[in-house]
């Protein structure tokens, strides 16, 4: 929590100053029965009309008072959530990016997107009802009651004796209430995912003919949602008339117990009037007190997994350089492990080297390394043996952009905005128009894009789904081509078009990027021939290194892999 | 009429029909309708009572000779039986609204989702998996919400106020036309709601809920992001939204901000006027002390629904455009029935023919122009072209799917149309390449392509199809549950999983579509092993990656733009020198 009070000091004084005036503005509210009772008690049997409206004005002053003081406050309160949740969650978006690879692994992406989101929000919540309410309810729960035993300490304490059977009830209800929404949002996972599930298989569904099948085990499901949802229904429905019965009970309680201290002169009939109002405020306070509880339990939660964020320490900062011998390998393994922990490695001994200009193709079976040999590329994460240099360099000890800036890059499974094609060539670099155009046409897709009427300005919808796999690949290729990168890496970034485009593709951009270093991931063996040379991994370790010739008389692996592709005659 | 602004779209289009459509629902229920609202109208009157009953006890206790302490003990008693006797109908009420309404809401999600399955296929293409979800969560969640609370809050609401107003004017008509002096501002309130504050909230929850999109589609793309070294670019528009949607969220409370305390304010403006006014009539011995506290009772209770009313008008609106949506998908047209003559297709032999087969997703773009072939008795077509070329909807148009705008398909020289669907569909066992595994046991997912299959069968279909090895190294075997789309299972696992499944079928027909990637090399040997072992004896369509299969298929459909521009034997086309030599030359180049 230390963290998010930290972001709230700036406002202190705006704090302090709209607590003032909200607890102005609740204490008027709580004068007005008390008036009430003496206007009634006091000075009505003194038959002075003029002093009656005197008396009635000052009410009206003090409810005046009561409505501007928590408007302002509240609008004050607002503003400072407001400011505050900006604060907070611009930091933690900044924060959340610069994360590294293995910290993001850690929490987890969709567990960041909902700390983002729905945690963010929380937050907003709890800043804001705290003010507004934090101060009021007390102040109405505590303050009334003090109240009211000034009036008569005898029927204050009828009153006070409902308090604690209403908190009771409140607990009980919410702590129920928990349970009973957590069953009930499983049974809606288990619905969700069934409806899911069916519409991605209606084709299987339809083809075997399942339907009825599949009805009935939706009814059981639907079945099992009704039962939980009535048991909560039925369990959360006790508040209210419960809530509404004590609040009555009580008043009729007072009006007996008052019965007694009138006859015995030692109250007055206004007075129990005036207990009437009392009882009500109290009431809806402990109500509203019980909500604070709530809402304060989910923002602090909320609280703790920002912090738990924007506490991550920084890593993979660059380390000094050591010193760099010239060197003609764009790219060059030593000796490269990798691995989470001492006992599985992804990668073992991987040594290589890559000359400028030249090119590379990496293939082998998934889960064999072919990735992480990209990740390590691109310093998503350090190795664990070993080094990788860049043009003569460490990668550890670039600056995160200069090493950005040498790559061009198609990562597996890559990404598309929904934004326009040219805002997704681009991709916030600043890249001019004729760029963008030429890297489309050297990946074989300016032709579709500008057979749609909008061209380069259409609009991707969520992750490109208005376009299809093989032209998606081919805009994610003409993304890493338009900055004219040093070093291109393609991770199986041709999967999705036919040989014939692919095949295509390659010539052009061996053809238009002479200089660039080329590491190309696939597989299909016929995408990585044309490579200077080319490595066969299996299980994180080489299986082979060399140009297609070389591998085809000495890799097993790699004819395997040939084998399953082109031969056979076995059918 | 108010001009309806664009975040206005919560609102039902055509409100007199959507409340017809849901009486039916409610119309079931004909005898627990009668008996609620009997309790609605019992429960609220005796809780109207209340008030009076009050006054007339403190009636009791400020007379002029002393406290009538039978009175008051009278009227007291009565009071506490009253209040006791509302609290538990209406508790009893609210349990049978539960209960009523989920009835209702139990017929409508078994409703769509059976409409669901009636559904063309086409349907499911075109809308997407979160929307339909939406419709049957969300949506009737909204509804459920509102048939079991707002429209009973909505009742009591109107008997209370009108009962509250006749307990007034029977006390004082002259408080009450001083009293009548906070009625405008509670109009205000309501007016104040409905007008500004609730699009403010609707901007807002759309504002953050762009926020929220715009995160998790950047996390989605964390290390592209980071390859690129984008990420103040990418925060800076971050920062934009997140400042459009800390406004919108501080537009919104600023105007909410004035309810609360405005609603505060009426009650104690009611409270300042009965009272001095109050106080002015008791001097002059125009009014008991207790029918003061009964009105200040009443006078309560009139303000709080008002107050509460825009609301709950707000809500039923949205309850009734999540009806409509609701009601949108009931309303789909389903597949066409079939011909009332359709006749069951029994083993087939298996002679397939397209003939000037015409077909668009859309009929204004049709997709197939004029196809014709014929695959014979036990032979292996395969499909082969680029992608997007129309492969998978000759598969859609045989398994009837869909149907063409011109032309016929037949099986055994019969037109499929005039077989029953479920029929034909059950003379094709299909294995696609987007493998489908449900949430189950892997003995129910194999399971799946028959009827009562049993435990040894479908351990020799999973033996045939090379996957018993592995199913039995699973830590439950058969039993082991496939969770979230199977997950914890390779690719290549849940592909043998659903050729296991087809192995199942006796069906003559079989529809294979090839897995292109992502496959290592020994379970690809094993698939192919799998898959050649489905193939023997039928007739087969395969959409074809692997030219092994292409190079011994019987026939070669090349398709480039939905039509066949060439069809033959591997060797024929290569002679041919067209477009299929050259994607068959393009992977040695």
């Amino acid at each position: 929590m230390r963290t998010i009070f930290s972001y709230l000091s700036p406002y202190k004084i705006r704090i302090t100053f709209g607590l003032l005036i909200k607890s102005i503005g609740t204490f008027s509210e709580l004068f007005l029965p008390m008036i009430m009772a003496y206007m009634i008690d006091e000075i009505a049997p003194t038959e002075n009309v003029t002093l009656l409206v005197v008396w009635g004005i000052i009410m009206l002053v003090c409810a005046l008072a009561a409505l501007f003081g928590n408007v302002i406050a509240n609008r004050m309160a607002s503003k400072v959530a407001r400011d505050t949740t900006e604060r907070i969650r611009k930091d933690l978006f900044a924060k959340t990016l610069s994360l590294s690879a293995s910290q993001t692994d850690d929490i987890t992406v969709p567990s960041l997107v909902s700390r983002l989101s729905s945690d963010t929000y929380n937050v907003h919540n709890s800043i804001g009802m705290m003010q507004r309410l934090g101060i009021r309810a007390p102040i109405l729960v505590i303050g009334g009651i003090a109240m009211t035993f000034t009036v008569d300490p005898i029927l204050a304490l009828v009153l006070l004796a409902v308090v604690p059977f209403l908190t009771i009830v409140v607990i009980w209800v919410s702590k129920k209430g928990i349970v009973l929404y957590t069953d009930l949002q499983r049974a809606v996972d288990v619905m969700v995912r069934k409806v899911r599930d069916d519409y991605t298989g209606i084709r299987v569904i339809k083809a075997l003919s399942k339907t009825e099948y599949e009805n009935a085990e939706f009814s059981k499901i639907n079945d099992n949602m009704v039962k939980c949802e009535t048991k909560a229904g039925v369990t959360m429905g006790i508040t209210n008339p419960v809530m509404n019965l004590l609040l009555n009970l009580g008043m009729t309680a007072v009006i007996i117990v008052g019965a007694y201290r009138v006859s015995s002169g030692k109250a007055m009939v206004g007075e129990i009037i005036a207990f009437t109002s009392y009882f009500t405020i109290i009431l809806n306070a402990v109500i509203s007190i019980s909500r604070i509880f709530v809402n304060l339990s989910k923002g602090s939660a909320s609280a703790k997994r920002i912090e738990y964020v924007l506490k991550r320490e920084e890593e993979l900062i660059p380390i000094p350089e050591k010193e760099s011998a010239a060197d003609d390998c764009a790219v060059r393994f030593e000796n490269v492990s990798f691995g989470y922990d001492a006992k599985n490695y992804i990668l073992k001994d991987i040594d290589f080297a890559v000359k400028k200009g030249g090119s590379l193709g990496i293939i082998g079976a998934t889960g064999s390394g072919k990735s992480t040999i990209v990740a390590l590329l691109l310093r998503f994460y350090d190795v664990t043996e070993g080094a990788i240099f860049i043009d003569g360099k460490d990668v550890r000890s670039y600056d995160r952009h200069e090493l950005c800036k040498k790559f061009g890059v198609v990562l597996q499974n890559d990404f598309l905005m929904a934004a326009s094609v040219r805002e997704n060539i681009d991709f916030e670099r600043g890249i001019d128009d004729e760029m963008i155009e030429s890297a489309a046409r050297f990946a074989k897709a300016d032709d579709f894009i500008r057979s749609f009427e909008e061209g380069y300005d259409r609009k991707l919808s969520a992750r490109g789904a208005n376009y299809s796999g093989g032209q998606k690949q081919r805009l994610l290729i003409a993304r890493a081509l338009a900055s004219r990168p040093s070093i291109l890496i393609l991770d199986d970034s041709s999967s999705a078009l036919d040989y014939k485009t692919d095949a295509q593709l390659r010539s052009e951009i061996l053809a238009h990027f002479p200089e660039t270093t080329i590491i190309m991931i696939a597989q299909r063996i016929s995408s990585v021939r044309f490579a200077d040379k080319i490595l066969v991994l299996d299980g994180g370790k080489a299986a082979g290194f060399g140009s297609d010739e070389e591998l085809m008389q000495n890799c097993e692996e790699y004819r395997r892999i040939y084998e399953s592709q082109h031969g056979g005659e076995d059918l | 009429m108010n001009t309806a602004s664009p975040l206005n779209k919560e609102k039902p289009k055509n409100r007199r029909k959507v409340l017809l459509r849901m009486a039916k629902y409610f119309f079931r229920y004909k005898f627990t309708i009668f008996i609620v609202v009997l309790l609605m109208l019992s429960s609220n009157l005796l809780a109207l009572l209340g008030p009076l009953l009050s006054g007339m006890a403190i009636n009791a206790v400020d007379l002029p000779g002393g406290v009538d302490f039978q009175a008051v003990f009278k009227y007291c008693f009565l009071m506490a039986i009253f209040y006791v006797v509302s609290s538990v109908l209406s508790y009893v009420l609210s349990v049978m609204m539960i209960r009523l309404s989920q009835k209702i809401i139990r017929k409508m999600r078994q409703d769509v989702f059976e409409k669901l399955m009636t559904l063309p296929v086409g349907y499911f293409d075109r809308l997407q998996a979160g929307d339909i979800i939406n419709r049957i969560s969300y949506d009737i969640d909204t509804l459920n919400a509102s048939l079991s609370n707002d429209i009973l809050q909505a009742a009591t609401g109107i008997i209370t106020v009108v009962g509250a107003f006749i307990g007034m004017l029977l006390i004082s008509p002259i408080l009450l036309a001083v009293f009548a002096i906070t009625i405008p501002i509670s109009i205000w309130i309501t007016l104040k709601r409905s007008k500004s504050v609730r699009p403010l909230f609707r901007k807002r929850s759309a504002s953050l809920a762009s926020l929220n999109g715009f995160s998790e589609e950047m996390l989605s793309g964390l290390r592209t992001i980071k390859a690129y070294g984008r990420e103040q670019q990418i925060s800076g528009k971050f920062n934009e939204k997140n400042t459009y949607a800390v406004d919108a969220f501080y537009d919104a409370d600023y105007h909410a901000s004035l309810i609360g305390p405005s609603v505060n304010f009426v009650n104690n403006l009611g409270m300042v006027l009965i009272s001095t006014v109050g106080s002015i009539l008791y001097l002059f011995g125009r009014i008991l002390i207790g029918d003061i506290t009964s009105f200040l009772l009443y006078s309560r209770r009139f303000s709080g629904p008002i107050n509460e009313f825009a609301n709950i008008m707000g809500e039923i609106q949205s309850a009734l455009a999540a009806a409509e949506r609701v009601f949108g998908v009931l309303d789909e047209a389903p597949e066409k029935e079939d011909a009332v003559d359709a006749e069951e297709l029994v083993s087939p032999e298996g002679i397939v023919e397209f003939r000037n087969v015409k077909f668009g997703y859309n009929p204004e773009f049709p997709v197939i122009h004029d196809l014709s072939f014929i695959a014979n008795k036990g032979q292996t077509v395969a499909i082969v072209g680029p992608t997007g070329a129309g492969k998978t909807t000759l598969v859609n148009l045989m398994m009837r799917f869909y149907d063409p705008q011109s032309g016929v398909i037949s099986i055994d020289g019969t037109d499929i149309q005039s077989f029953t669907r479920k029929s034909l569909r059950a003379a094709f066992s299909m294995v696609l390449q987007d493998t489908w595994l449900f949430e189950g046991t892997v003995f129910e997912n194999i399971a799946y392509g028959k009827d009562n299959a049993t435990l040894d069968e479908v351990k020799a279909a999973a033996k045939a199809a090379h996957v018993a090895d592995f199913i039995e190294k699973l830590p439950d075997g058969y039993d082991t549950l496939i969770t979230d789309g199977g997950v914890n299972l390779s690719k290549g696992q849940k592909q043998l999983m659903t050729i296991a499944r087809a192995m199942l079928s006796s069906a003559h027909l079989l529809i294979l579509d090839e897995a292109t990637s992502n496959v290592d090399t020994r379970t690809e040997i094993l698939i192919r092993d799998a898959m050649l072992a489905l193939m023997r004896g039928k007739t087969c369509f395969v959409i074809a990656h692997r030219l092994s299969t292409v190079r011994n298929a019987d026939l070669i459909l090349v398709v480039k733009n939905g039509d066949i521009v060439e069809s033959g034997k591997h060797n024929e086309l290569l002679a041919k020198k067209g477009f299929y030599s050259e994607i068959y030359r393009a992977q040695f180049e």
